[in-house]
Order: C-alpha cells, then structure tokens, then sequence
C-alpha cells in the first residue's frame, strides 16, 4: 500500500466528506504499488541511460493531456514504461532513426511493418517518438482484445495507451488529434516464420477506411533489425488455438535457458513522408485496396532500401 | 438499473375522479424506489402524478396519487381509462437475482408488455423507459464508448439479465410499431446514491473487492442526474435511445479511493468460486458475472444526451461518490 492509501484508510470518513483525494493527488502513485525505494533505486539508474532531458520530455507530454484520458491512459505509468524501455532502445537494440521529422503535428497514422514474434516493435516506434523526435509524443496503439482478458496486463497497456482494437476507439483517437500506430498486418505479420522474414503479408483494409473518414495523413515505417531478434521455424496452429492464443510460434530460444531475451539485433527505424489520400471511405474493397496497395508497396520499397543499406545484422 | 420491488403491503385503491386534474397527469410506475421518489419530488410541483407501485410510499407529498397495485393487475388498466395520461415513466423494473425466474420474468416483461398496451389503447403521447448500460454488458471486445447502437450483449456471461434486456427491445420495438408514441429508452451507467443497486451497495462495502491485475475504466453518475435527465426526457419532441453517464470516466482505483475505503485484490478465478458460494449460501447480493464489471469497460458515449436532450451532468465525480454515504 503506497502512502496516499494509506492516508485514504487513516482519514476514513473525514476524508469522504471533503474528499481529500481528488484524482490529482494520484500523481505520486506508483504502478501496481511497487515499491517506492526500490522504483527510486532502479529510476536513478535508468535517468542515466533515458537521458537528461527525461523528465523534460515527459513534461511536455503531459502538457498536451490531461493527467488520466478517457481511455485509461496515464503519463505516469508511461513514464516507468519509456523509462525500461529506453534501455533497449539505447543499449541494446541501439536505435537508428530516419526521418522522423516526417511525423507531422496533430492527428497520424503510423503504417508499420510488423515483426518479430514479440512486438517490441511497437515499443521501439513509441520510443523514437518520445526520445528522438521534436516535440516528444505520446504514441496510441491498438492491442487485441485477447490480452484485456489478461491480469496485469490488460492494466499495463491501457495505462500505456493501448487501446482494444476496434474501428470505434480508433476513430475517437484520431478525432483526440493522437498519433496512431497500426500494423496492418497484423497477428500473420509478428509470426512470420523466418524464412518469410521482410516480405510483408496482406494489409488490412480497414485502417485506409480510417484515414479517408477522418482525413489522417499516413506516415509509412519500415523496421528493419527485428525479424531477426527471435527465429521462430513455424507456428502450431492447433496448440494456439487450445491455449486461446492468436499464434503458438516455434522459437527455440524460448527453450534455452538464459537465452529469452531477443537477439541485440541492431534496429533500425524509416519513417517515410506522409501520404495523403481522398475519397469515400465507404468504397468497394477494390478502391480501398488500390489505395491499401500504394502504402504496401511503400513500406515494402523502404524496407528492401533499409535492407540494402544495412552492413550487418547485429552492428 | 431499477431495483428490487419488495413485496410491500397492498393499500387499496383510492377513488378517481376524471376531473380532478388542471391537466393530464404523468404515470409513474415503481414510484416508491429511491429513484421514483426523488423524481416524484422533484416533479409534482409542476405536473400532476399518478404513482403506482405495490410497495408503500414512505414521506409522499399529498398532492401525488398512489396506487398501491401491481402493474400485471386489471386495476392498472382503469389508471388509464379513467383519465387522459400525459406520459408514463416505466421504472418498476425488478433487479433481484435471487427472486425466482418466473416472477421476474413476469413482473418485467409480461408486466410491461400490459403496460404498453396500454400506452397504445388510450394513446399516451410519451413513453419513458428506464433501462441500463448494464443491458451492453462488460465485454473485452467493447469498444471504450458504447454508442446507442452497439448490440445489447449484456446476457451472454449473466443470463439473469435476459428481461432487462428483453423488456429494452419491447420498448425498442414499441418504438418503431407506434410512431405516434413518443418513447424513449434512458440507458444510464452505474447509478449512485442513496439507491440500493449494486453499484451503490458495492461502494458501501467496508472493505472494497478489486481484481487482482485489472482497474478498468467506470462511468458513474449521481441518480439526481438520472432524475434530471427524465425530466428532460418528458419535454414534447424528445424520443429514441439515449444513454446517460456522469462527467468524466475514472479508474475504478480512482472511484474507490474517494470513498476512502480500503480495497482487496483478489484474484479472479478465486473470487468468482469464493462468491459463487457465498451466492449459494445467502451471505451476498452480488452474483458471480457482475465480477465483470469491474474486469472489463462497459462505458457509452453521451454525445447524443448532450446534443439531442440537453442533458449535461450536475454533479462531478466527489459529489456522486459522496451522495453513496448521504443517507448515513
């Protein structure tokens, strides 16, 4: 129990009556109660690595929203999360971003490339928008509805600003002006086994439905660096289903112990100049598709170029 | 959600005169519940009231009518014929998990289908019905603001919700069969106040139940805002679905911790089968599915209450979270 609970059970009725606790003085709380000392302890040593300008940046993130959305996102739980996360974006992965000037101010779309059996992709895309662009932004995205069933987790990624993946919360997003991050791949995309590693699957349609209706530039980013963080040889299709999960993949670094961790591959991070695009969001398929196509084939162009440029996988 | 109607004394019925009334007066069915009653309060200054609802009404002003029958009943029908009916506002909805299925079903759907015959037979203009966001359901897959349209999937995990639902479509249906009705469904989130619903009663509790890994995002709004909103709802030319909420959503963490209550997490599965067997054992009132309300979001969108009925709630999150502790 952290202190301001502590002092809500103290002051019982009192505090009912002139309601003491008003939803700001949540702003020292600490996610899942964790440990004020040693969340100080690990914080000290994780400014070193995010930078000086951490708290700076989270300042400026803040100051564009209110403290709790009405999504449940909460620039506190954010901060400990780009907090861990700046070290693999620093130090392991050791990020290279490009044209992250691309990203215009008010309401995006983000068309990435998904990969990598574990989306840390979505992780290191939020994490360039916060570290290295100008100014920091909050990056939403889109998780499956699966993982709301989840403890914890369900709590982390709505705190984060993810949120449940349908049309409706997308399109209320994009009309809050937030930058938006779709993998129009989807679940097929991350489980690519590694033979099919940078060759993109089918996109969906729906987020170019999106983007017509709401007017939204599509910025297109290609990842580069991780396919090759997990090998994954295939995927057992029936265990998933047993298991009510989108995709059993075969990684055998998952077998070996000490070796969960993702390869350091070296990531590299292309964001491409917006698209904009016009026309009827309710069109047929094949219009859509047309439209779907161009940004595929954008994305796919970025990384075959990204591909070449890369001397090795892990430098 | 309504509430439970009890199986309150029968007073007999008081003598009608047709003439009685300056003009039509406004039925208002489960008058006596906490909700009922702050309405009538709030209403029968400026509009003649009929209440009906079997149960006695403790502390009524004089110049409202009750009559103490049961809606399924003949008598109910001579409420209508007697006199011109301005409009009627349907809150007798019984929300008691633990009376029998039959009763229930009876009492919410059999009874209100009379009463919408009646509404149509002696041409009431304006049908008010009181429903719930409950009637959505808790669902993973919810989008994070239910508009009006969203699918009332609200018995798929809680089949006790089946005639609250049901009795939804009935006015849903009335609604397009008798176009010169004006109905309208009121789809509020979680009521609080002094009322006894499980919401309310849920605050109450001296030690607060979360989920062991899941704070979802609520809605909640004061029953002083309901009320206001089925005043507003009476005005000539109002009709449709509208849902209702407070003024922001909050994490559950957030709502309870203006109660200054403690809270116990427990996990899932372990406090599904503990209240399961309490449940059995009579020593709860909460069924075991109302565990995924506060698991999963179950908010809706108010936009069309603000632009179409002019309701904008009065109280913020403090106030409603306080009026739970009003009447102690």
């Amino acid at each position: 129990m952290d202190a301001g609970q502590c002092q809500a059970t103290l002051m019982g009725p009192m505090n009912r009556k002139t309601a003491l606790v008003r939803l700001d003085n949540e702003r020292g709380r600490t996610p899942f109660g964790i440990g004020r000392h040693l969340l100080e302890r690990a914080s000290s040593l994780l400014y070193r690595v995010a930078g000086e300008d951490f708290d700076e940046r989270v300042r400026r993130v803040a100051e564009q929203r209110d403290h709790v959305d009405p999504f449940g996102f909460d620039v506190e739980w954010t901060k400990w999360a780009l907090l861990a996360v700046s070290v693999l974006y620093r130090h392991y992965f050791r990020v290279e971003v490009e044209g992250i000037g691309n990203v215009p101010q008010g309401r995006v779309l983000l068309i990435a490339n998904h990969s990598g059996q574990v989306p840390i992709d979505g992780a290191v895309i939020a994490a360039s928008l916060f570290y290295d662009a100008d100014p920091p932004r909050a990056v939403r995205s889109m998780v499956e509805k699966w993982s709301q069933t989840l403890p914890f987790v369900s709590v982390f990624f709505t705190r984060c600003g993810q949120v449940v993946g349908v049309p409706e919360n997308a399109r209320r997003l994009l009309e809050m002006d937030e930058a938006l991050l779709v993998f129009p791949e989807g679940t097929k995309g991350i489980s690519k086994p590694f033979s099919e590693r940078y060759q993109l699957k089918e996109f969906g349609l729906g987020f170019m439905r999106l983007a017509l209706e709401t007017q939204t530039p599509i910025v297109p980013i290609a990842v580069i660096g991780a396919e090759e963080q997990y090998i994954n040889l295939g995927n057992i299709r029936t265990l998933a289903k047993a298991l009510g999960m989108p995709v059993f993949p075969v990684v055998p670094q998952f077998l070996i112990p000490g070796a969960q961790m993702p390869l350091p591959t070296r990531y590299r991070v292309y964001f491409g100049e917006p698209l904009r695009f016009e026309g009827d969001p309710d069109d047929e398929d094949a219009v859509i598709q047309a439209k779907v196509d161009i940004v595929r084939a954008t994305i796919q162009s970025m990384i075959i170029r990204g591909l070449k440029e890369r001397r090795h996988i892990f430098w | 959600m309504g509430k439970a109607e009890g199986n309150g004394g029968r007073g007999k019925v008081a003598a009608r005169d047709a003439h009685e009334y300056a003009e039509p007066p406004v039925v208002i069915t489960g008058i006596c519940g906490r909700l009922g009653r702050r309405l009538a309060r709030l209403l029968h200054r400026e509009r003649p009231i009929i209440g009906i609802d079997r149960r006695p009404f403790q502390g009524k002003p004089k110049d409202i009518k009750h009559e103490a029958i049961d809606i399924r009943r003949k008598k109910t029908r001579d409420v209508f014929r007697s006199q011109r009916i301005a409009a009627v506002v349907h809150m007798g909805i019984m929300h008691n998990p633990r009376s029998s299925s039959t009763e229930h079903h009876t009492w919410n759907v059999v009874g209100f289908q009379k009463l919408l015959d009646y509404v149509a037979q002696y041409k009431v203009p304006k049908l008010i019905v009181l429903s719930g966001a409950a009637v959505y359901g808790p669902n993973p897959d919810n989008p994070q603001f239910l508009t009006e349209d969203a699918p009332l999937m609200g018995s798929a995990r809680f089949s006790e919700l089946r005639d609250l639902i049901e009795v939804d479509m009935l006015a849903q249906s009335f609604f397009w069969k008798h176009p010169e009705v004006e109905t309208v469904i009121l789809r509020p989130c979680h009521i609080l106040g002094e009322v006894r619903n499980a919401s309310s009663n849920y605050l109450r509790l001296p030690r607060i139940p979360m989920l062991l890994g899941f704070d979802p995002m609520v809605q909640v709004m004061h029953e002083e805002d309901v009320v206001r909103a089925m005043i507003l709802a009476l005005r000539p030319g109002i009709r449709g679905v509208f849902n209702l909420a407070g003024r922001e959503p909050a994490k559950l963490s957030s709502v309870i911790a203006l109660t200054g209550r403690p809270t116990v997490s427990i996990p899932h599965p372990v406090a599904e089968m503990a209240l399961k067997r309490m449940w059995r054992l009579g020593m709860t009132s909460f069924p075991a599915p109302e565990l995924d309300h506060i698991k999963y979001v179950c908010m809706v969108d108010t936009t069309r209450a603000r632009s179409v009925l002019g309701f904008e709630p009065k109280h913020d999150l403090a106030s409603t979270v306080d009026a739970v502790f009003a009447g102690e």
